[in-house]
């Protein structure tokens, strides 16, 4: 691949003597969406909080726009995060501030440009999430729909290269979940960025995604595109598109066991 | 072998001290920062964010440092004038309470107002800042979590702490007057010359130096706790309690130093 937008090479991160990620390494194209799949604790959002700089691996590298992210190069660090948009699981809005000063922080802090311009990219920014008429409220009156939007407004606010979405889908109703699929689509369209989505929704990877990597205890066990993902005979892969579950509770003796807990007894 | 005593403590010990080391390096980026919250020279968002922290930490907080500090000038004057009547000194119970207040009653009784009022509600804030991923946010966009939540609350609280200082240090000795006038019927113009002489300057230069050592404690003990915040809502309300316990600790322990040192220097 000629020059990725993010190369992960050989990371390795561990907690306790626990490896939490083991020798991933991945290579995302320029105005690619690559979804990364998998389950919980299978380490995709630790790899992401390593993709967004949040977090050093102990071994490895990830380098976004050819810039390795454990440079100690304060300017380097910072265009790198200035090209990078996030939208975070939880929206990560400011109580404090309303909706249109939420999506106006990036753009008072870091660039000099005066307040009506400033005023008119805000609108502009809502505007492409829908959410124009509601720049006063505070984050507090909002659905959790619009927070995610908010947050995608405020993602796109420096015009970044790069835009990430942590579970974009987690916690919405499958309607406001189908809005936000279609509008990272509509994003990815208009301004031909890169896109990452960690999710765990699969309907929502099939309909963004060009490309699909799969994590499992750590380790990238799959990447490839939908079909090739669909496809797939990888009996945990399988189990993760099929939904089967871990551990079947459905002997007689393990229902005896939770009924006999349930009636005040001990497991 | 196997110590285990020896493993706790040792274990404790590095905890303490990476602790300390974490306070001193944050404390550090703090000041660094604090330039920039300033007006003109600085930003002007840090620079509103600063004022309305002032409001929170300093006007808000002047009804209960001012009802403390009244109590605890009363409950000097009465202890001492117990004691000091015996020997027909009832006079210098004015000495007692205007030094006694100038030199360490206010800022004490000031700095652990405001470590329990607004140290709690700095490391409740940020720890949910953490927890709700804000600080990850702000990082994100490029912008340091210290220059933009921790400095304006520094500058406030460096500015306000002084200034509560001395409605405190008013308050105490107002109180004394009070209590003159009822037992004694001492008249308030005399207690007030009374006080005029009592009071060095130095008292209250170093009352007010003391302040800005705690506000420095309060602020980043508080923002600490806040940022060291993993977890959820619990781990919120146990940063706020550990924020009130160890500031108020260190502030003591400071206070402790600082008095150790003007004593030695001669001063008091």
């Amino acid at each position: 691949m000629n020059d990725p937008a993010i190369s992960v090479r050989n990371v390795v991160v561990s907690y306790d003597n626990r490896r939490v990620l083991d020798g991933i390494s991945l290579d995302i194209a320029r105005g690619e969406t690559m979804v990364l799949l998998g389950g919980s604790g299978s380490g995709k959002s630790t790899l992401l909080r390593h993709i967004i700089g949040l977090a050093q691996p102990q071994s490895g590298q990830v380098i976004v726009n050819g810039v390795d992210l454990s440079t100690r190069d304060q300017r380097e660090l910072k265009k790198i995060h200035r090209s990078m948009g996030v939208a975070f699981q939880s929206a990560a809005l400011f109580d404090s501030l309303s909706l249109e000063e939420n999506v106006a922080l990036p753009l008072r802090e870091l660039t000099r440009l005066d307040d009506s311009t400033i005023r008119l990219m805000t609108w502009m920014k809502l505007a492409v999430v829908g959410l124009a008429e509601f720049g006063k409220l505070s984050p507090q009156a909002l659905s959790g729909g619009m927070k995610k939007r908010a947050a995608v407004a405020r993602a796109l606010a420096l015009d970044p290269e790069i835009l990430v979405f942590d579970e974009p889908s987690a916690g919405l109703d499958p309607i406001v979940a189908a809005e936000l699929d279609e509008l990272i689509l509509a994003l990815k369209k208009a301004f031909k960025m890169t896109v990452l989505v960690v999710t765990h929704e699969m309907a929502s990877a099939f309909r963004i995604a060009d490309r699909l990597a799969m994590l499992y205890k750590g380790s990238l066990i799959a990447v490839g595109t939908k079909e090739e993902l669909q496809s797939s005979s990888h009996p945990r892969i399988r189990q993760f598109l099929d939904r089967v579950p871990d551990r079947i509770l459905e002997t007689a003796a393990g229902r005896q066991s939770i009924e006999r807990y349930l009636e005040g007894g001990q497991l | 072998m196997n110590f285990p005593v020896l493993d706790h403590v040792g274990s404790s010990t590095v905890g303490y001290l990476e602790y300390i080391g974490g306070l001193v390096i944050q404390s550090g980026k703090t000041i660094r920062a604090l330039r920039k919250t300033f007006p003109v020279i600085g930003n002007v968002n840090r620079w509103k964010s600063a004022i309305r922290q002032m409001l929170a930490v300093g006007v808000d907080a002047i009804p209960m440092v001012g009802i403390m500090a009244t109590c605890s000038g009363f409950i000097l004057a009465m202890q001492g004038a117990t004691e000091l009547r015996r020997f027909g000194a009832i006079q210098f119970v004015i000495d007692l309470v205007t030094i006694g207040f100038t030199r360490e009653l206010g800022p004490l009784l000031t700095a652990i107002a405001v470590s329990g009022r607004s140290g709690s509600a700095f490391s409740a804030e940020i720890g949910t800042m953490v927890v709700t991923e804000e600080i990850d946010a702000l990082q994100t966009m490029g912008i340091d979590s210290v220059d933009f939540v921790l400095a304006p609350k520094f500058l406030a609280a460096l500015i306000m702490l002084p200034c509560l200082t001395v409605v405190s240090n008013a308050c105490g000795i107002l109180a004394g007057g009070a209590f003159m006038r009822i037992t004694a019927g001492m008249a308030f113009g005399v207690y007030i010359s009374g006080v005029i002489h009592s009071i060095a300057m130095r008292d209250v230069v170093t009352g007010l130096l003391k302040s800005l050592a705690f506000a420095t404690i309060i602020v980043n003990v508080g923002s600490l706790e806040g940022l060291r915040v993993r977890g959820g809502p619990d781990a919120v309300g146990r940063s706020a309690t550990s924020a009130v316990v160890k500031s108020t600790f260190l502030v003591i322990l400071a206070d402790v130093g600082f008095t150790t040192l003007f004593y030695l220097t001669g001063g008091h």
